[in-house]
C-alpha cells in the first residue's frame, strides 16, 4: 500500500510484519496445541508441553531390561551376563538400529535417577553390576544366574519428536470404545445436512417475494425478519419442546431439523433478500417481457444468479448446525444417548475424562476438522456472506 | 406492422403524485418514434407503461386496435432493449436469444431459424456460445437487440440503449440501428434517449416530453425549425436558442419586434393587427446569427465577454442584453479577436421565432 | 429406521415437498382460480399477482411464526405461570423469586462484564488486525488464520482453551501453555516490566481512549447553541458517556491493582477457579472466536474508504495516526456499530463456552447458562422463562435499532 509513495518508511513495514506475526501466532497457538496433542501418546502429553514435542526432548523413563530366562543368560568366565538394549526390551524400538533416543544420565533408584553417566557401571549389590550405554545397550552381570523380573533402570534420554495415529484409531475406528466419536460423527452429519438444505429452499422463495414482488405489508415483513434475526433462541426452547411433545414429534431428528430450519430462516431470508435485491432490475423485467412467470423467473434467473448468496448461507447454516450444542441438547438427545452429537459427546468427555488429553484432544479435533475443511475451501463465500449480512 | 394509440394516458404514484397526464399519441406502422426530454420528465416511465412494466393509472393504450392496459408484457407483442442490456449473465448468447421463444413453447426448428437470422443480421454468429461477460460492450448491445429481433415483435422498445457505450461506439451503433430500421421498414419502434443527436438522426418523429405531458410531436426538422413553444425551442439545438424580450411594432405577413435591448427583429411569422403592442420573446438560434456593419439593422448589440474557439466555429458569450444574460452567438471560423468588442448581430427573418406566453405565434 | 436413511428421506421429502408446493400452488393459481384466459383475463392476472407473493411467503411465515414469534409470547406467558401449580397464573412471582437468587445477580453481573469486554476487545483486535493485514503481502494468509476460529464450535474452543489453561501439580512439567509461561515469572525485573508496567501502560491507554470517548459523546449535548441533538439522541449519548466513564474508573482501578497486587510467583494456577479472573479467561475464548469476524467486516469497510480521501489527508500533512483516527475511523463508524451490536448479540446468547468449561461454577455463571440450569436441571420453567425474558429484554434495544435502520434504508 505504502510502497508506491515517496518517503515511505521501511522500518514501519517491519513493525507491521512483526506485529502480524505475533497476532497470527497468538491466534494459531491454541488450536495448534490441540492438534499436536492429538498425535501424542498419553505419556508424552502428560510429561511435557505440546510445544516441546517438535524438538528432541529430554524424557525421564523407567525402563526394564529383558526378563531373565534360559535363552538370554550367558555364562562368561563364571559370570552370568544378560545383554541387550533397554529400548528394544521395552518395545520402543524394533531393533538396535531403530533406537533414536540418547541417554544422557541414568540411575538405578527412583530417588537418584541421574546418578550415572552413559558408559558407567552401577553396582547393584550382591556382586551384581549393570553398565548402560548412551544408546540403551546394557550389560547386566551377576555371580548367580539372574531371576525374576528385569532390572529397573531410570533413564534421562533425549528422544526425537514422535507422533502416533493411535488416538484417532481408538476414537474413530475402535468398535469397543463406547466413548468413540464414530457414531456421534454420523449423528451430527444426519442432523446437519437436512437442516442446511431445507431452510435454503424455503428462504429463497420468501426472499424473492420480499425483494421483487410488490404487495402491501412487504416493508413490515422485512422489518419483522430483521427483528427476528436477533431474537435469542433460548426463548424458544421450552415452548417448542412442549409443542413437539404435544404433536408427537418428541425428541428426535425431525424435531431438531425443524428447529434448525426455524432458527436459520431469518438469517437466510435476510441474506438472500439483500443479495437478490441487488440483482439488476432490468434483467428481471426483461424476463417478464420475455414471457416468464414469477415461478420461471425465480427458477431460471434468480436462483442461478443467487448462487453465491445461497452458498454463503449454506456454509453459515452448516457451521452453525454442526457446531451447535444447545439445540441438540434440547430437541434431539434423549436419555438413551443413541442420538448424541459430537459437541455433546465432547462435553461429556470433559466431565468424565478431564485429564485424558489424548482422548479429549482427538475427539475435539475430529469434530473441528470438518468445519475447518469447509472453512478453508469455501472461505471466499463465507466472507462474502458476512459482508452481505452486516455491511450496509 | 403495428399501430399504437395512446388516449389520455396518465401515471400517478400513490394516487396523488402525477408523473404523466393527458398523453395522446398516434403511432403508425413503420415509424421510429423517439421520446426525448429532460431527466425526470417521465419518458422512461411512458415507455415502461407501453411495455407493461408499469401499470397505466388512467386512459387507454391500444396496440393494433386492442386495449392492452391489463395485458402482461409478454402478451403485448413487444420487445424491449434495456439501457443496461439486461442480458442473463448465466446464459450463453444463444440461450439469451432463445429464452423467450422457449417459454412460448416454439418448435426447435422455428427457434433455430430465428436465431440464425438474427445472428446473421447482427454479425453475432461467432459469439453464439459465449457468455455475456466474454463480450465487448458493443457486442452485448447487439445481443440485446438480437434478443428482441428473434421474437419478431409488433413493437420494438429501446430504453436509452446507447448510453452505456463510449462515444465512438455510440456513433457506430447508432448508424447500425438506423440501418436495422431501414432493413425492417414495417416494424414500429419506440426509442427513449436524452441525446439530441440520436433523436435527430434516428427519428421519423420526435416526442418531446416536459411538464408531465407532451410539449411537441413532430419530425426532427419541424422541431428544429418551428418549435411549438419556448421549451422545445431551447431543448432542441445546442447551444440553446436565444430568447430576447420585446414588443411587436409591425404586423402582417412579416412581423417586426422592437427589442428591449434596442435592436429590431424581423420574423417571417404572420401576425394580426391586434397583435401590435404584444409583449413577446424573440427566439434566434446562435448559429443563425451573423455580424452586421454599423448602420445596418440589427437584432441586438452586445459586448463579447468570452469567446470559445472550437475550430470550425467560435462561440461568443455576450454581456447582459436586455434582461437576458446568456445570449450566445455562433460564428463560422475563428474570431477570438472579438473578445471585449461590441458587435451588432442579426439573422434572416425565416430563422426568427416569436413566442407569446411561451407558445410560438407560428402555430396559432 | 436408520437415521442416515431417515435423513435422506427427509431431504427428499423436504426439498421435493417444498418445490412441489411452490410449483403446483402457482399452477393452481394461474390455471384454476384466476385463469389468465377468457373474458376476464386482464383482471384475473392482476388478481393472481396479488395472491402470488403470499404463496411464495407462506412456508417461511409459518416457520418463522411458529419457531420464533410464537415462542416469544409463549415464554412471556410461561414466565408468569407456575408449572408446579398446574400452570396457574402467578403474576410476577417468578421474577421476584429470581430477584432473590444471588446466582441470578451473579449471572447478570457477569453478563454485563461480558457485554462490555468482549465486543470492545473483539472490535479493537479486529480493527487492529484489519489495519495491519491490509498493509502486508501475506495479509490474506494472516487473515485466514485469525478468521479460522469462526469455524470452530464453542465446545471445540472450550476444549482448546482448557488445554491452554491446564494446570499440573507444582514441580511437574506444565502442559498448559499459560502456566508454562506463568512459571517463567519470578518477580525479577522482567516480571515487573511485563506483569506490572505493561498492564499499567495498556490500562492507562485504554482509560485515556475512554476519557476521550466520554468527551466525544458528551460534547454535543453540552453545547449551548441550537446544534444540540434531539432528546433521544441526547439520552443515548449521555448513557454512552456514563458507561465509558465507568470504564475509565475500572481501568484506573485495574492499573492501581496491577501496581499494588501481590502475585503468587512460581505456583501453577488453576486459572478457571480464580473468581472474577476466570470470567476473563472465559471471555478470551469468545474474543478469540469473534475477532476474525470483526476483522473481516472492518477490513472490507477500510478498503471501501475512497483512496482519494486518504491521499488528500496525506497531502494535507496528516500523520498515519491522524489519518486513522480523523479520516478512516469516522468513515467506518457505522460498520463498527454493526460489528459491535452483532457481537453483543452473540455474547448475550453465549452458552456453550460456560457450559463446557466451568458450567457456571466459581462465580462464572451467565444468563444463558443460568436459564438452562433452571429449565432443564431444576425443571423450574417459570424462573427459567423469566431469565429468558431478561435476555430478550437486553436484546430488545438492538432489535429496535436494527429494525429502525432497516426501515430507514428501505425508504
Amino acid at each position: 500500500m505504502d510502497d508506491g509513495m515517496a518517503g515511505g518508511k521501511s522500518s514501519l513495514t517491519w513493525v507491521v510484519n512483526i506485529s502480524v506475526v505475533l497476532l497470527v501466532a497468538l491466534w494459531l497457538f491454541p488450536t495448534a496445541g490441540l492438534f499436536i496433542s492429538s498425535f501424542r501418546t498419553a505419556d508424552q502429553i502428560s510429561s511435557s508441553g505440546w510445544w516441546a514435542s517438535m524438538f528432541p526432548q529430554e524424557q525421564n523413563q523407567t525402563l526394564r531390561t529383558a526378563r531373565p530366562g534360559e535363552d538370554n543368560i550367558a555364562e562368561v568366565n563364571g559370570v552370568y551376563q544378560i545383554d541387550g538394549n533397554l529400548f528394544v526390551a521395552e518395545g520402543q524400538a524394533a531393533d538396535i538400529d531403530a533406537v533414536q533416543a540418547t541417554i544422557s544420565a541414568w540411575g538405578t533408584g527412583s530417588l537418584n535417577i541421574d546418578e550415572y553417566a552413559p558408559g558407567d557401571t552401577a553396582d547393584l549389590g550382591d556382586g551384581e553390576q549393570i553398565t548402560v550405554q548412551a544408546n540403551g545397550d546394557y550389560v547386566w552381570t551377576s555371580p548367580e544366574p539372574q531371576s525374576g523380573r528385569g532390572q529397573r533402570v531410570f533413564t534421562t534420554a533425549k528422544t526425537p519428536p514422535e507422533f502416533t495415529l493411535d488416538n484417532y484409531r481408538n476414537v474413530l475406528f475402535n468398535p469397543n470404545n463406547r466413548e468413540g466419536m464414530a457414531k456421534a460423527f454420523f449423528n451430527t452429519l444426519t442432523v446437519t445436512i437436512p437442516a442446511t438444505i431445507i431452510p435454503i429452499l424455503i428462504a429463497a422463495f420468501a426472499a424473492y417475494a420480499l425483494a421483487w414482488m410488490d404487495f402491501p405489508g412487504r416493508a413490515l415483513l422485512i422489518a419483522a425478519v430483521v427483528g427476528l434475526l436477533v431474537v435469542p433462541l433460548q426463548l424458544a426452547l421450552i415452548p417448542l419442546l412442549r409443542l413437539h411433545n404435544e404433536i408427537g414429534i418428541g425428541k428426535g431428528y425431525l424435531g431438531v431439523w425443524l428447529a434448525h430450519t426455524g432458527f436459520g430462516l431469518p438469517l437466510a431470508i435476510y441474506l438472500l433478500r439483500n443479495y437478490m435485491v441487488g440483482l439488476p432490475r432490468d434483467i428481471i423485467e426483461n424476463a417478464r417481457v420475455d414471457g416468464a412467470t414469477d415461478f420461471q423467473i425465480f427458477v431460471k434467473i434468480i436462483l442461478p444468479l443467487s448462487y453465491p448468496a445461497l452458498a454463503s448461507f449454506a456454509i453459515f447454516q452448516f457451521l452453525w448446525t454442526w457446531n451447535d450444542l444447545l439445540v441438540a441438547l434440547v430437541f434431539l438427545i434423549d436419555s438413551s444417548g443413541d442420538t448424541t452429537v459430537m459437541t455433546k459427546q465432547i462435553v461429556e468427555l470433559l466431565g468424565t475424562r478431564g485429564g485424558n488429553w489424548e482422548i479429549l484432544a482427538t475427539s475435539a479435533f475430529v469434530s473441528i476438522a470438518v468445519p475447518l475443511l469447509v472453512f478453508f475451501s469455501l472461505q471466499r463465500f463465507l466472507v462474502r456472506g458476512l459482508l452481505a449480512g452486516s455491511v450496509k | 406492422m403495428a399501430t399504437l394509440k395512446l388516449t389520455d394516458v396518465a401515471k400517478t404514484y400513490g394516487g396523488t403524485i402525477d408523473v404523466l397526464k393527458n398523453i395522446n399519441l398516434d403511432i403508425k406502422t413503420g415509424e421510429l418514434i423517439v421520446f426525448v426530454g429532460p431527466s425526470g420528465c417521465g419518458k422512461s416511465t411512458l415507455l415502461r407503461m407501453i411495455a407493461g412494466l408499469e401499470k397505466i393509472s388512467g386512459g387507454e393504450l391500444q396496440i393494433d386496435g386492442r386495449v392492452v392496459n391489463d395485458i402482461p408484457p409478454a402478451q403485448r407483442g413487444i420487445a424491449m432493449v434495456f439501457q443496461s442490456y439486461a442480458l442473463y449473465p448465466h446464459m450463453t448468447v444463444r440461450d439469451n436469444m432463445t429464452f423467450a421463444l422457449k417459454l412460448a413453447k416454439k418448435s426447435k426448428a422455428e427457434i433455430d431459424a430465428a436465431v440464425a437470422k438474427a445472428a446473421r443480421i447482427l454479425q453475432l454468429e461467432p459469439y453464439l456460445d459465449r457468455l455475456p461477460k466474454a463480450l465487448s460492450g458493443g457486442q452485448r448491445q447487439r445481443v440485446a437487440i438480437g434478443r428482441s429481433i428473434v421474437r419478431d415483435p409488433k413493437v420494438y422498445l429501446f430504453d436509452e440503449p446507447l448510453s452505456n457505450l463510449d462515444a465512438a461506439l455510440r456513433v457506430a451503433t447508432r448508424i447500425e440501428i438506423a440501418q436495422l430500421k431501414e432493413s425492417m421498414p414495417d416494424s414500429t419502434m419506440i426509442y427513449v434517449t436524452h441525446d439530441q443527436v440520436e433523436a435527430m438522426t434516428l427519428a421519423s418523429r420526435i416526442v418531446v416530453l416536459a411538464n408531465k405531458g407532451i410539449a411537441q410531436v413532430g419530425t426532427p426538422l419541424e422541431l428544429y425549425e418551428r418549435p411549438q413553444n419556448e421549451f422545445v425551442a431551447q431543448f432542441i439545438g445546442s447551444p440553446a436558442m436565444n430568447l430576447l424580450a420585446g414588443e411587436i411594432v409591425e404586423t402582417g405577413a412579416q412581423t417586426t419586434v422592437k427589442l428591449a435591448g434596442g435592436g429590431t427583429a424581423v420574423a417571417a411569422v404572420p401576425t394580426r393587427d391586434s397583435d401590435r403592442g404584444l409583449q413577446v420573446n424573440v427566439g434566434v438560434r446562435p448559429e443563425d446569427l451573423s455580424a452586421v456593419e454599423d448602420g445596418a439593422p440589427y437584432i441586438f448589440e452586445g459586448t463579447v465577454n468570452i469567446t470559445e474557439a472550437l475550430g470550425e466555429v467560435t462561440l461568443l458569450y455576450f454581456d447582459r442584453i436586455g434582461d437576458n444574460d446568456a445570449v450566445i452567438g455562433k460564428l463560422p471560423g475563428i474570431h477570438q479577436g472579438l473578445r471585449g468588442q461590441t458587435v451588432r448581430m442579426t439573422a434572416q427573418s425565416d430563422k426568427v421565432q416569436i413566442f407569446h406566453n411561451g407558445q410560438s405565434l407560428h402555430y396559432r | 429406521m436408520n437415521p442416515a436413511l431417515l435423513g435422506l428421506v427427509t431431504i427428499v421429502i423436504g426439498v421435493g415437498g417444498c418445490l412441489a408446493y411452490f410449483y403446483f400452488s402457482n399452477i393452481l393459481l394461474d390455471k384454476v382460480i384466476f385463469p389468465g384466459t377468457g373474458p376476464n383475463a386482464g383482471r384475473n392476472i392482476n388478481r393472481a399477482e396479488k395472491v402470488r407473493p403470499w404463496l411464495f411467503l407462506a412456508p417461511a411465515i409459518l416457520a418463522l411464526g411458529l419457531y420464533l414469534a410464537y415462542p416469544v409470547f409463549a415464554t412471556i406467558w410461561l414466565s408468569l405461570t407456575d408449572r408446579s401449580q398446574g400452570n396457574a397464573f402467578v403474576g410476577l412471582a417468578n421474577y421476584r423469586q429470581m430477584g432473590l437468587d444471588p446466582k441470578f445477580w451473579e449471572a447478570l453481573r457477569n453478563n454485563m462484564l461480558w457485554l462490555i469486554v468482549v465486543p470492545a476487545a473483539s472490535t479493537a483486535f479486529g480493527l487492529l488486525a484489519a489495519q495491519l493485514t491490509d498493509r502486508i503481502r501475506w495479509g490474506s494468509f494472516a487473515k485466514s488464520i485469525i478468521f479460522m476460529p469462526m469455524a470452530i464450535s464453542f465446545v471445540g474452543a472450550a476444549v482448546i482453551f482448557k488445554l491452554v489453561y491446564d494446570a499440573r501439580p507444582e514441580g511437574t512439567n506444565q502442559i498448559g501453555i499459560l502456566n508454562a509461561i506463568w512459571l517463567q515469572f519470578d518477580g525479577a525485573i522482567w516480571s515487573v516490566v511485563i506483569l506490572r508496567i505493561l498492564p499499567v501502560v495498556i490500562l492507562l491507554a485504554i482509560a485515556t481512549l475512554c476519557a476521550f470517548l466520554v468527551w466525544v459523546f458528551a460534547r454535543p449535548v453540552l453545547r449551548p447553541d441550537q446544534s444540540r441533538p434531539g432528546l433521544i439522541n441526547s439520552i443515548v449519548r449521555i448513557s454512552a458517556a456514563v458507561v465509558t466513564a465507568v470504564l475509565v474508573l475500572a481501568c484506573l482501578l485495574g492499573a492501581l491493582n496491577a501496581v499494588t497486587g501481590t502475585y503468587p510467583y512460581g505456583v501453577p494456577q488453576q486459572w478457571l477457579t480464580i473468581p472474577v479472573w476466570n470470567s476473563f479467561f472465559l471471555m478470551i475464548v469468545l474474543i478469540w472466536i469473534q475477532t476474525g469476524f470483526a476483522m473481516v467486516i472492518l477490513s472490507a469497510a477500510l478498503r471501501g474508504i475512497p483512496e482519494e480521501t486518504i491521499e488528500a489527508a496525506i497531502i494535507d500533512g496528516a500523520n498515519p495516526l491522524q489519518i486513522f483516527f480523523s479520516i478512516k475511523m469516522p468513515q467506518i463508524s457505522s460498520t463498527i456499530v454493526v460489528v459491535w451490536t452483532t457481537i453483543t448479540i452473540v455474547v448475550l446468547k453465549v452458552f456453550d463456552i460456560v457450559y463446557a468449561m466451568t458450567n457456571g461454577q466459581w462465580q462464572t455463571q451467565v444468563l444463558a447458562n443460568y436459564m438452562y440450569d433452571k429449565l432443564f436441571r431444576a425443571n423450574d420453567w417459570g424462573v427459567g422463562s423469566a431469565a429468558a425474558m431478561v435476555i430478550m429484554l437486553l436484546v430488545t434495544p438492538i432489535l429496535v435499532w436494527n429494525v429502525y435502520n432497516a426501515r430507514k434504508e428501505m425508504r
